[in-house]
């Protein structure tokens, strides 16, 4: 018998490590693409925007003629030679051996996969600063992380409310617009945000819109509003945000009001509304709506819309409702307790380098706020609605900033009342109190009739 | 002297890793944003009593059930050869060197409305039956899960039970059913204790499973306590003092089964 097992076990052993080795070798190859070469980054850049621009590159007399139409629409020039790193600038740090702590959003960065730039390796070859990569999955995890004190970052990517928040905190270092000459790209559009008035702390590094995700083929209109959400045809067919934040905040915005609002009765209105929908929700989900919506399980999911371009699901389509929706900015911003500020300047500059960042939308699967790198899409994802919605939906919109403690209180509160309703004491208290009280009267009535044995065996003796 | 020497590293730890952490969330629990002495996290912590509920009979079904599952499985693994008690403890242990997280989501794939079960059900006609998120299936994921915690302390306990008196019973004119109550049963009640504790603290606590399984919409204390530390409202005073009501509700357990164990017995609690 010991010999079986210890083959089992051998087995177990021999299947783990041959699993890890073929994951080793798979990963490889994906680290080998380091270059140090600026120059030859470009022309690799052109190589890999798609078959536009490779022609591009190959015939540039006739790429003008034939693409005059659309480029005199654009405000910067698509040509991916047009813009050359600033060699001067970049050098400042150069010999010193000074380093950068870059923490981020997981994969949330073109990392040399997919045959993307590898931007980091490309800026530690370019500048000389090497750059420590770090990755949080929350606002909330980057908060604490910071608030505690415990580590020192340089360059960190909050979302807008968190931005707001960390102002509010002194948390965040002023930028040095002398230090970033690459901000003339970015789209004025974006330059004074509600969550950081005049950009004085933060520049955008994506941006997107929160979207209806549908299954053409389990939905028979293409939305248009909120309400589908509402709708009893699709009871057990709704997947629904799983995050306090979003959930209201499109519930606000189909009651038509602010989705930051901070009066109480707006969003004890929001709460009953959700209440109402409880029972039409199949489920509320965060990622698990990427498995839920590819395998046809339900109809309808609010999500982020450029995640949605992810889904393998050829039915999937994506409505920005008539109502307006959440605008939220991944904004890049220096943090206080940042030990290189120029390192961290010179970093958030070559994000914004236009053929650096257009390949970081295009690989991250959001929106850029940097009109150059705009320009340098591929004209298929510059017109996708989804996207890039078009301005009115833009104005309808909203972005998040950050409420007040009491409000978001209430907001914590209202939530786990939705998520806890349909439940009076009788479905809650009664069931686990009448266990307790069972286990205590069994240990009485076990107690008794061990003394009821005891005495009658003392009994006997006697 | 010198055991008290041997016991230093393990002091150390618990006073750095257990004690001063502990502190620290009693601390926390007890102030307010700004730092102020304050009571009313736990006043606020009241208000979620449905979460607290339904998180403790959600943890008493799956206790009972594993309980019911696994009580006969330790007294069979028990009367096996040494050999096959290896095998069968083997077996009972080979599910927990997988991730938790994995083994979860593989029952999320399984139940799903379009899942494998559905379609095998689908295949000779029935269903589909609606069996992810429901409450059916957060019970299920945390007996799936915790099981083991059960059926070890269960073997543990059962396999030093002498089989001479299980035969003796049965000589003086027992019947198996008399045998199982008088004999086996009493010897048992430390395993019991133990499994009950075993399984109802992980599963009071739990916090992942209800999100997979159950759809996000029977939220859980253990839920809750994340949503305070990592959701939106980052608010870890009220989260600890959630955290501080779900170790009371603990102890109460604990103190609650404990009552059937007889200190003399009580060499099986520890496993």
């Amino acid at each position: 018998m010991r010999k079986r097992i210890s083959l089992c076990l051998l087995s177990l052993l021999l299947i783990a490590f041959l699993i890890l080795s073929t994951g080793g070798s798979c990963r490889l190859p994906s680290g080998v693409t380091v270059s140090a070469d600026p120059a030859s980054e470009v022309a690799g850049a052109n190589a890999i925007d798609g078959s536009a621009n490779v022609s591009d590159a190959s015939d540039e007399t006739s790429n003008s003629g034939s693409e005059a139409d659309s480029s005199d629409t654009l405000p910067f020039s698509d040509d991916w030679d047009d813009y050359p790193y600033d060699e001067q600038y970049y050098s400042q740090l150069r010999g010193q051996g000074t380093s950068i702590n870059f923490y981020n959003w997981g994969e949330n960065i073109a990392d040399g996969s997919d045959g993307f730039v590898d931007i980091i390796s490309e800026f530690e070859a370019l500048t000389d600063i090497r750059v420590y990569y770090t990755n949080f999955a929350t606002n909330e995890e980057l908060y604490a992380k910071l608030k505690s004190g415990a580590a020192s970052y340089d360059v960190i990517v909050p979302s807008d409310y968190m931005v707001a928040r960390m102002i509010k905190e002194d948390m965040l270092l002023p930028l040095n617009y002398e230090n970033l000459p690459n901000v003339r790209y970015m789209d004025p559009a974006f330059m004074d945000p509600v969550y950081d008035p005049g950009s004085i702390y933060s520049l955008p590094y994506d941006w997107n819109t929160v979207g209806l995700i549908y299954n053409t083929k389990l939905v028979d209109e293409p939305p248009d509003s909120w309400g589908v959400l509402w709708d009893e045809r699709y009871a057990g067919n709704i997947l629904m945000f799983n995050n306090s934040r979003d959930a209201f905040g499109l519930t606000l915005k189909y009651l038509g009001y602010s989705l930051n609002t901070e009066d109480p009765d707006e969003l004890r209105e929001a709460a009953e509304l959700l209440k109402q929908q409880k029972p039409l929700v199949q489920a509320y989900v965060m990622d698990q709506m990427f498995d839920k919506m590819e395998n046809d399980e339900a109809a309808i999911a609010t999500y982020y819309s450029g995640d949605a371009l992810l889904i393998d699901n050829e039915n999937i389509a994506i409505a920005i409702p008539k109502e307006g929706t959440n605008q939220f900015v991944d904004a890049v911003c220096i943090p206080a307790v940042a030990k290189n500020k120029l390192g961290a300047e010179m970093f958030i500059n070559f994000l914004n380098e236009p053929t650096i960042n257009a390949q970081n939308v295009e690989f991250i699967g959001y929106a850029t706020a940097n009109l150059a790198a705009y320009s340098l899409l591929d004209e298929e994802l510059r017109s996708d609605p989804v996207l890039y919605p078009p301005q009115e939906v833009l104005d309808n919109s909203e972005m998040f900033i950050n409420l007040s403690d009491e409000t978001n209180l209430l907001l914590d509160q209202l939530w786990t009342e939705v998520m806890a309703s349909n439940k009076n004491i009788l479905s809650w208290g009664i069931l686990p109190g009448a266990t307790i009280f069972a286990i205590v009267a069994a240990k009485a009535w076990y107690r008794r009739k061990t003394a009821l044995r005891h005495h009658y065996m003392t009994e006997d003796i006697l | 002297m010198k055991a008290k020497f041997a016991a230093a590293p393990y002091l150390l730890w618990a006073a750095f890793f257990i004690v001063i952490p502990f502190g620290l969330v009693a601390y926390y629990a007890l102030t307010d944003l700004h730092g102020g002495f304050t009571l009313s996290n736990f006043a606020q912590s009241l208000r979620f009593a449905p979460v607290i509920g339904s998180s403790i009979w959600l943890a008493i079904i799956a206790t009972a059930v594993c309980l019911l599952i696994a009580y006969p499985l330790a007294y069979l693994i028990s009367r096996k050869s040494t050999g096959g008690q290896r095998t069968l403890v083997l077996l009972v242990m080979l599910p927990m060197w997988m991730s938790f997280l994995l083994r979860t989501y593989a029952w999320m794939t399984l139940l799903e409305n379009n899942g494998v079960i559905n379609r095998l059900f689908g295949l000779i006609g029935l269903g589909p039956f609606e069996m992810i998120n429901t409450q059916g299936a957060v019970v299920l994921g945390m007996v799936y899960n915790y099981l083991p915690f059960m059926i070890l302390p269960l073997y543990s306990v059962m396999t030093k039970i002498d089989q001479s008196l299980i035969e003796a019973a049965s000589d003086l004119g027992c019947s198996p059913g008399q045998t199982l109550r008088q004999v086996v049963l009493p010897l048992s009640v430390p395993g019991i204790a133990t499994g009950i504790t075993m399984v109802f603290v992980p599963a009071v606590s739990t916090f992942v499973i209800s999100v997979m399984l159950g759809g996000g919409s029977f939220m859980l204390i253990g839920d809750l306590i994340e949503m305070e530390f990592l959701g939106n409202a980052y608010n870890p005073h009220l989260g600890a003092a959630l955290s501080i009501v779900l170790m009371v509700i603990i102890l109460i357990c604990m103190a609650l089964t404990d009552m059937f164990s007889d200190p003399e017995e009580k060499e099986g609690l520890l496993l």
